[in-house]
């Protein structure tokens, strides 16, 4: 399954913010824990994930640091700041009032369809 | 790290695709490292299930995928960046033949003409009012015709606007009936015109975006760079200039004649060219800008310090010209501020944000100072037009700098993002287009011509 290009974008921003409001993380783990939570479905591009991290930074949401790899390589990590935690919880009650109403929905539908599925047998 | 042969090939290549990333417009040196962590990420990952580091190399710069459209991203996300993207298309940096540096010519040898105006028609004459002014305007107008032939076609607010300033500052100098040659309110409106379409040209650079926040401030950023450029060329041009007439000396000709045209042309066509560098050369003053303002920051940090405790220690300010001196210091302070607000490279505060809140906070001392001295001779002697002007100007600046000084101690304790700077400095910038206005067409009114 491909989730859609929009639905991608609007989730994008909470869905960063999440991870690292489970502990500091760089660019290539935060792909990876996305996927990982998307059980695949969501694979981001580069593209999305980089200028998403230094859009958030310049919000204020995040913040980064360069450090080491245990390679030795330099890498940029990423933390939540207090106001990511708060644009967080913002994400969060809104997105669970567009989840709530999908459920909701979701249920309703399966609710009509399910008696005339049986009608039809099956 | 080991050293066998395919992992130094290995380097090899990442270096060439690291030198490949770093070459497009919108990327910049920590983007590049950035990345690099993440396609060894990939490489480690595709090695860990048994590829070589040649196939996982391949792999994983697949993966990482097609370095044109992350840098477009990139690029999309920082304004700061993006602006030199929609200027440089078509995307290739390939030879664009002689359009473009052709009209640039066309379009400096009109600002040249223009700036020629002000020594009249002939140099006997000397420049009256209203030909510094035709001068001025002639070489703005320039600017901005560049500008609109650049990004064509032009977007009508900024070609009105621009055409109506213009228009305001001409005939306020040919039709206002002042009392007398360089009379206080002439000369005051004079200065003020170059400001006041300076912010209007904002307009012609931003195109369709003006009325965004993030177009305001890429002119700030334009500007900041077009200063630097226009300093440089002025420095050559300069040794130029005096050689050549020191060359013609020595043969016994007369220099006149050639600086006479040189210098104008020189002094206004600079402008076209440097905007020209601006937009097409970019990155040799994107290093500029940051390291001159880090410079002289704590410099004029300093340079204020040593003027309050030298103020206290002789007991106050006797020159009646001081408010115009320490408007100048709020007018490069403010320089100083902007142009690191706009030229910041993202990240944490730094030492360089400290440096810079103590300078706003010394200025500000400085003003207050400064001001409550002012006050009582106003009261003593009644207001003028310059006085008036003075402090109008220092009441712009003073705002601006009071509130950019309480954004950057909201960053400093990670209260605030730094955009918050930026944003407040792009928008403050029309008010002192509108500030400027007043003084061109409003104050010569108030004041009787005088």
């Amino acid at each position: 399954m491909r989730v859609g290009k929009d639905l991608v974008a609007a989730s994008s921003a909470p869905l960063v913010l999440g991870v690292l409001a489970e502990g500091d993380s760089y660019g290539y783990a935060i792909i990876q824990r996305v996927a990982e939570l998307s059980r695949g479905d969501l694979e981001w591009s580069e593209g999305l994930l980089y200028p998403l991290l230094h859009r958030l930074e310049r919000q204020g949401q995040v913040e980064s640091s360069w450090g080491r790899a245990e390679s030795g390589r330099r890498r940029r990590y990423y933390r939540l700041t207090r106001a990511g935690r708060e644009a967080l919880d913002e994400h969060r009650t809104q997105w669970r009032a567009v989840n709530d109403a999908l459920t909701t929905m979701w249920d309703q539908m399966a609710r009509v369809l399910a008696p005339v599925q049986l009608a039809w047998g099956k | 790290m080991s050293v066998n042969p395919t992992e130094s090939g290995l380097d090899q290549q990442v270096g060439l695709w690291r030198e490949q990333l770093a070459k497009r417009p919108g990327v910049d040196a920590g983007d590049v490292d950035e990345l690099t962590d993440h396609l060894l990420g990939h490489v480690d990952a595709l090695e860990s299930v048994g590829l070589s580091p040649d196939e996982a190399f391949l792999v994983a710069v697949k993966r990482v995928g097609d370095q044109h459209a992350i840098a477009r991203e990139f690029a999309e996300e920082n304004s700061a960046r993006l602006w030199r993207t929609l200027v440089l298309e078509p995307e290739e940096p390939g030879p664009k033949g002689w359009r473009d540096p052709g009209a640039m010519l066309v379009f400096a040898m009109l600002a040249g003409l223009a700036a020629r105006l002000t020594f009249g028609v002939s140099m006997d004459e000397g420049g009256s009012q209203f030909t510094v002014a035709l001068a001025g305007s002639g070489v703005f107008l320039a600017l901005a015709g560049w500008f609109w032939w650049r990004r064509r076609p032009p977007v009508l607010a900024s070609v009105v606007t621009m055409l109506a300033a213009v228009a305001v500052g001409l005939l306020t100098q040919a039709f206002y009936p002042w009392r007398s040659d360089w009379a206080d309110t002439q000369f005051l409106s004079l200065m003020h015109l170059p400001i006041m379409l300076a912010v209007v040209l904002g307009i012609a650079h931003a195109r369709r975006a003006w009325r965004t926040v993030a177009a305001w401030t890429d002119y700030l950023r334009f500007v900041g760079e077009l200063v630097v450029y226009y300093a440089l060329i002025a420095l050559g041009g300069g040794v130029l200039v005096g050689l050549t007439a020191a060359l013609l000396d020595m043969l016994g000709l007369n220099p006149e004649p050639v600086i006479e045209w040189v210098v104008p042309l020189g002094v206004g066509g600079a402008i076209v060219v440097a905007a020209w560098l601006v937009e097409a050369k970019k990155s040799a003053v994107e290093n500029m800008a940051p390291v001159l303002t880090a410079v002289f920051t704590p410099l004029f940090t300093v340079l204020l310090l040593g003027f309050l405790t030298a103020m206290a220690a002789t007991g106050g300010i006797e020159d009646r010209d001081v408010l115009i001196i320490v408007d100048l210091v709020l007018v490069v302070v403010w320089g100083l501020v902007v142009f690191s607000v706009v030229s910041r490279r993202d990240g944490p505060p730094r030492l360089g944000d400290w440096l810079q809140l103590a300078l706003v906070l010394v200025t500000l001392v400085v003003d207050v100072v400064v001001l409550a001295a002012m006050a009582g001779r106003i009261q003593e002697f009644g207001a003028s037009p310059n006085k008036v002007a003075a402090l109008g100007e220092n009441l712009v600046l003073l705002v601006n700098l009071a509130w950019s000084g309480w954004l950057l101690l909201g960053f400093l304790r990670r209260r605030r993002p730094v955009l918050d700077l930026e944003r407040w400095q792009s928008r403050y910038l029309p008010v002192v287009g509108v500030w400027a206005a007043v003084v061109v067409v409003v104050l010569p009114l108030v004041f009787g011509f005088r």
